[in-house]
């Protein structure tokens, strides 16, 4: 008997986002070499790795905000045909409105610091076309609500708010316009341990509800255990292993991930 | 036989104050902002006799159209009389030997400064407007390259956030004069300070509106029959200025854009901000000959 390792379901279907031979130099650093990675609908696909190892400069490409020397990036999506990294910077900007959501680890990046809350998340509708005040209000209301960010505060800009506050209206924001997929770049670093918690606890509650494609980013080996299916392990801007998380936790194969666990435990 | 024999007899070979490749400069410029309608066109200012952000802007264009057969009309802030608009008017008509009037209906040039008149342009004339900044993206984005950039893309999502906040934070919008406006269905322009009041005017108008930043070297135009929508939500209806009811104190008139002049006892009056319509009522007041046009709000309310 042989032990299968992929689940079913991922075998079956289609991925929903492919990048492949994604290679990326800044000078004579290179920050991506060669880099593949399939994420498949519904799924939250983990990048773990040390700082440098280039795997937020992997979910910039991803959310088109970067370009790599070589590499081709396919959305499994109608309207969405071919290699995105070839698309003209209006289709990019459109597609990344439209499709994909993201949260970084730094607020300041991902907001108007000194719009309302509610604001930045009616930005997103309205790049999209809304122009019903009524709709945009309720819109934005609901995608906060399904962030668990407090009502009562929605009109209150994000640099009045608490860290964990401010990455729940990033978060309202990346899903205002239901996203095929969602980018996580570190989202809780910089959150104390309870903040932290109960953000990981909306993230998860939201992948169970609506079953969002999800790419996490962390150094944080407890975050990606918690949320992610799937985890890869990046080093120097290579893939040096990837499994189902169970797998990469319990029995790691690559001398740097066996490191990178014990360090953890 | 002598020098003076072989020379012809001088005489002026240029008018308008500017030299004639400056013109032709602001002519080609002109000629590319009317094409795209509401794209900002840069040019290279020129100096002219008013300090920057007294109207150069508009001077240049103004001097650009004139001829000796134009009469030109200068606004400032309604008014026919007030020192910038007599100066520049005076230079004007002295450095190219046209005619001036304070009357809407003769003029063929009409500069301005954040109005546009009551009574409804021609197709044969042309107004000049001031503008201080021209870019409707400013207080959105800083950096006027990226600034360009979100014009190319068409990217006012940032624009229309700065209506949603203001409905948020106050109740309605608060642009009160340079009403954000969409050309064409495709640029977002500044239409110079005018109030809310005159921006429908510039809807589908029959004359030719050039606005001119001559400190920020920019200048753009919206072309006669031209859609200029003020940015409105769907369900927040565009506001003008409530000056429908008010009557002015010195000529009677009322449902037309209004100066408020405070009183000692607190209270205002109200005197019509164009102030050659109200000049033109009085005379009429008193028997005199005097042709009104058609105004574009009749009882304070536009018509069609």
């Amino acid at each position: 008997m042989t032990l299968a390792l992929d689940a079913p379901r991922l075998v079956q279907t289609q991925p929903l986002m492919v990048l492949s031979g994604v290679s990326k130099r800044y000078g004579p650093v290179v920050a991506l070499d060669d880099v593949s990675a399939e994420v498949y609908p519904g799924e939250v696909l983990g990048i773990v790795g040390e700082s440098g190892s280039g795997k937020s400069t992997f979910l910039r490409m991803m959310n088109l905000e970067e370009l790599p020397d070589a590499g081709t990036y396919t959305l499994d999506l109608p309207d969405t045909p071919g290699n995105l990294f070839e698309l003209d910077r209006f289709a990019r900007r459109m597609l990344c409105a439209t499709r994909i959501g993201i949260v970084y680890q730094n607020p300041h990046q991902g907001l108007l610091m000194r719009n309302s809350s509610s604001g930045n998340v009616a930005e997103r509708l309205l790049i999209a076309g809304e122009r019903r005040f009524a709709v945009l209000r309720e819109k934005a209301g609901d995608a906060l609500a399904a962030s668990e960010f407090p009502l009562d505060r929605m009109d209150a800009p994000p640099i009045e708010l608490s860290g964990g506050m401010q990455q729940r209206v990033q978060l309202a924001k990346a899903i205002a316009l239901e996203p095929a997929v969602l980018l996580l770049d570190e989202p809780t670093t910089g959150l104390d341990v309870s903040v932290q918690a109960l953000v990981l606890d909306t993230l998860k509650r939201l992948q169970r509800d609506r079953r969002i494609t999800m790419v996490i980013v962390s150094h944080d080996l407890g975050v990606i255990r918690t949320m992610a299916d799937r985890v890869m392990v990046m080093r120097r801007g290579q893939v040096v292993e990837q499994g189902l998380s169970d797998q990469i936790f319990q029995d790691p194969q690559h001398a740097y991930t066996q490191q990178l666990v014990h360090a953890k435990l | 036989m002598s020098l003076t024999g072989l020379t012809r007899p001088w005489k002026d070979f240029s008018y308008g104050f500017l030299d004639a490749s400056a013109k032709r400069e602001l002519r080609r410029k002109m000629l590319k902002a009317v094409a795209v309608p509401g794209c900002q066109m840069p040019y290279a200012s020129r100096e002219v006799p008013i300090a920057r952000g007294w109207g150069t802007g508009g001077l240049q264009v103004t001097c650009t159209l004139l001829n000796p057969g134009h009469t030109v009309k200068v606004i400032d802030q309604g008014a026919d009389d007030s020192v910038n608009a007599a100066s520049i008017r005076r230079f004007l008509t002295r450095v190219s030997g046209a005619r001036s009037t304070w009357d809407t209906l003769e003029a063929s040039l009409i500069q301005s400064r954040h109005r546009v008149p009551e009574e409804i342009l021609r197709e044969d004339q042309i107004l000049i407007l001031q503008v201080p900044n021209p870019e409707p993206l400013r207080p959105v984005e800083p950096n006027m390259s990226v600034a360009r950039q979100m014009h190319a893309d068409a990217d006012y999502g940032r624009m229309w956030l700065q209506l949603y906040e203001q409905i948020v934070r106050s109740g309605r919008v608060m642009f009160g004069a340079a009403y954000p406006s969409l050309v064409h269905g495709r640029y977002v322009m500044t239409p110079s300070p005018i109030p809310r009041w005159d921006v429908p005017k510039l809807n589908m108008a029959r004359h030719l509106t050039i606005l001119s930043a001559g400190r920020e070297k920019r200048l753009y135009a919206v072309p006669p029959y031209t859609r200029v929508e003020p940015l409105v939500f769907d369900d927040v209806p565009y506001k003008v200025e409530e000056h429908g009811h008010l009557t002015c104190y010195r000529s009677g008139l009322k449902g037309f854009f209004m100066n408020e002049i405070p009183q000692e006892d607190g209270g205002a009056l109200h005197e019509v901000s164009d102030s050659h319509l109200g000049i033109k009522a009085i005379r009429q007041g008193d028997g005199e000959d005097v042709a009104t046009g058609d105004t574009w709000y009749t009882n304070g309310e536009m018509g069609q």
